[in-house]
């Protein structure tokens, strides 16, 4: 490792640091806004029912009564300490929620990553494989098509779709982890990842048929002609080999849209997965639990970005001189 | 002089915009629609699209009722077009936020570079690190429900997008001869911000406010999908679909028309956001299209 390399790593460390520490004050600041407090927004109307001395022990229990910044502080040392807080609904500590969703979300984003690819990188070389024609503008559709369809409306096309005219719904089941069932599970993520899979795709498709025409017009192409390369090999060997750089990155970025679509498509088809563990801490007014989750998913997104970006600069040496 | 010419450039666009084909038929589409939108919110066509008439429930399209009715006997043609004109307020106010704001942003940032620009990077930073719906919904749960909070949800997820795209254009241009000119002949800081730097960003804000307004439109429908959007009885396309669920199977139509008009709606938003950054955006012209 370089001087100027580590020097790199060390700042783009310190950075995602400062950036998760700016994220748990947002995220801290945002749910105080909440209209009146936390106790009369999480127990509604059954808040007017409670003796004094039950509200003053919700209160002690939330920390309500303390200074806002004490609060945030003894939150961030809690978080630390491994806890998150407790949802009264779930009657679980929300960690316990948190690693039991994690592995659903992730599961699910990867299939979609992976569906993604499969659909997006060889529509992308079809349609640079004749710019302006038929095909192109067959690959352009689809990529506009991916880009506009929203998933929750795909995602309930389809499940109504194979529910009644197939009467397969795997998902109407309860939810089995991939080693519980491994055939009942890869069955219920079939469809919600295609639903993420075919959004993700249209980025691709429009990396790809990018990447791909700029590469062919390269010096280094023309000689691999000229030595009389095979042409198959050309597409695969040189071309595609230089296009992955580019497609890697845009797949990179999308996990954001990812963890975001996940909230609805998990909704859709039942999946315990993260987004849905956030939502229905929003439809019954957990904040606590909302807090600590969005916190758990933006902090998984701060890192993953930054292990993408150490990995680039890692192996792309153009990046690392920069 | 330089007001003429820059005149001349933006009829030039505008002309570029209507000749080529996907520019003009995605404007013809989005006039068509807010047309209809705005022809139901004055009573021109249509019912009242939040009037019920239990007599008429669940009516397949008809000559009356154009795409049939709900469960509730509203007419969903109406709801539909009302539904378009709301997404499409809350969209424009939710991108004209994130414009203002992110370029603001940006543009101080990257002019006056120190402090302002640590902070204005630190915020972007923060925005960027939520996954972009996630953000939008946690806001619009802690905000009272109303069009325009769920505007400023969706608007801030969008300000670091515009924060990031204009800081690096004002980096180079304040090293740039005129800026210099123009700082040496005395003009205060925030004259240059606006009057030289501002307008030499211009186009990099239009071409992102093209591209942000179907995702705008997107995210406002996922939103009210999940119950978290305008409160009903408005109608929004995103709350219709959620109601449809339940009825596909006994009245389809109720799914087929938000679902057809969302779909076009958003195409021709994003072929007119292509339209606009090819013309603007000389680089991406020949690796598009």
């Amino acid at each position: 490792m370089t001087a100027i390399l580590r020097s790199s790593v060390i700042r783009k460390t310190a950075g995602a640091l400062a950036t998760l520490f700016g994220v748990a004050v947002f995220v801290f600041f945002m749910l105080r806004a909440i209209p009146g407090d936390q106790i009369s927004a999480s127990l509604g109307t059954e808040a007017a029912g409670l003796t004094e001395a039950q509200r003053q022990a919700l209160v002690e229990y939330y920390g309500i009564d303390e200074p806002l910044t004490t609060q945030f502080f003894s939150w961030l040392a809690n978080l630390f300490a491994g806890d998150l807080g407790f949802s009264v609904r779930a009657q679980q500590p929300v960690l316990d929620l948190t690693v039991a969703a994690l592995p659903v979300t992730f599961q699910l984003a990867v299939f979609a990553i992976l569906l993604a690819l499969i659909i997006g990188v060889p529509i992308g070389m079809l349609s640079a494989s004749a710019p302006r024609k038929a095909r192109d503008f067959v690959g352009q559709a689809v990529s506009l098509l991916g880009l506009s369809i929203p998933a929750f409306l795909l995602a309930t096309t389809l499940l109504t779709f194979f529910a009644v005219n197939l009467g397969f719904n795997p998902n109407g089941l309860g939810y089995k982890t991939l080693f519980e069932d491994p055939s009942v599970n890869l069955q219920q993520m079939f469809l919600p990842s295609l639903v993420l899979g075919f959004g993700i795709s249209a980025p691709i498709i429009r990396t790809t048929r990018a990447a791909v025409l700029e590469i062919r017009g390269q010096d280094f192409i023309r000689t691999a002609r000229a030595k009389g390369v095979k042409t198959q090999r050309i597409q695969f060997r040189h071309i595609l080999r230089n296009a992955l750089i580019p497609i890697v990155t845009m797949t990179g970025l999308q996990f954001g849209y990812l963890l975001g679509g996940a909230v609805v498509v998990e909704q859709i088809f039942s999946l315990p997965g993260i987004g849905r563990q956030v939502l229905l801490g929003i439809q019954q007014k957990e904040y606590a639990l909302v807090q600590s989750t969005v916190l758990v998913i933006a902090a998984s997104f701060v890192v993953i970005n930054l292990l993408t970006d150490l990995l680039y600069r890692a192996i792309d040496p153009r990046v690392r001189a920069e | 002089m330089s007001t003429t010419a820059k005149q001349q450039a933006q009829k030039g666009a505008g002309r570029k915009l209507l000749s080529s084909g996907r520019g003009a038929v995605s404007l013809a589409v989005l006039v068509i629609l807010l047309g209809l939108a705005l022809a139901v919110n004055f009573g021109l066509v249509g019912f009242d699209p939040i009037a019920q008439t239990p007599s008429d429930r669940l009516l397949a399209p008809n000559s009356t009722y154009w795409f049939g009715t709900d469960q509730f006997g509203r007419d969903i043609f109406s709801r539909v077009m009302s539904g378009v004109g709301s997404s499409s307020l809350i969209s424009v106010v939710a991108v004209t936020i994130a414009a203002v704001f992110g370029t603001l942003i940006g543009l101080f940032g990257g002019f006056y570079r120190g402090l302002i620009d640590l902070f204005g990077t630190g915020v972007t930073n923060v925005l960027f690190a939520f996954p972009p719906l996630l953000l939008a919904l946690t806001l619009a749960s802690v905000l009272d429900r109303n069009w325009f909070t769920v505007a400023v949800a969706i608007g801030v997820v969008y300000i670091p997008i515009f924060a990031r795209v204009t800081r690096g254009p004002v980096l180079s241009l304040r090293e740039i001869e005129f800026v210099r000119a123009a700082r040496s002949t005395g003009m205060n800081s925030i004259g240059i911000m606006f009057r030289h730097v501002l307008p030499n960003i211009s186009s990099i804000a239009i071409i992102q406010i093209a591209l942000s307004l179907s995702w705008a439109v997107l995210t406002e429908a996922a939103l009210s999908f999940l119950g978290l959007g305008s409160p009903p009885p408005a109608p929004s396309l995103g709350s219709m679909i959620y109601e449809a669920r339940t009825l596909v199977l006994i009245a389809p139509w109720t799914l087929y028309a938000p679902g057809a008009i969302i779909v076009t709606f958003v195409v021709a938003l994003n072929l007119l956001g292509d339209s606009i950054r090819d013309i603007l955006d000389p680089r991406s012209r020949e690796v598009s299209s």
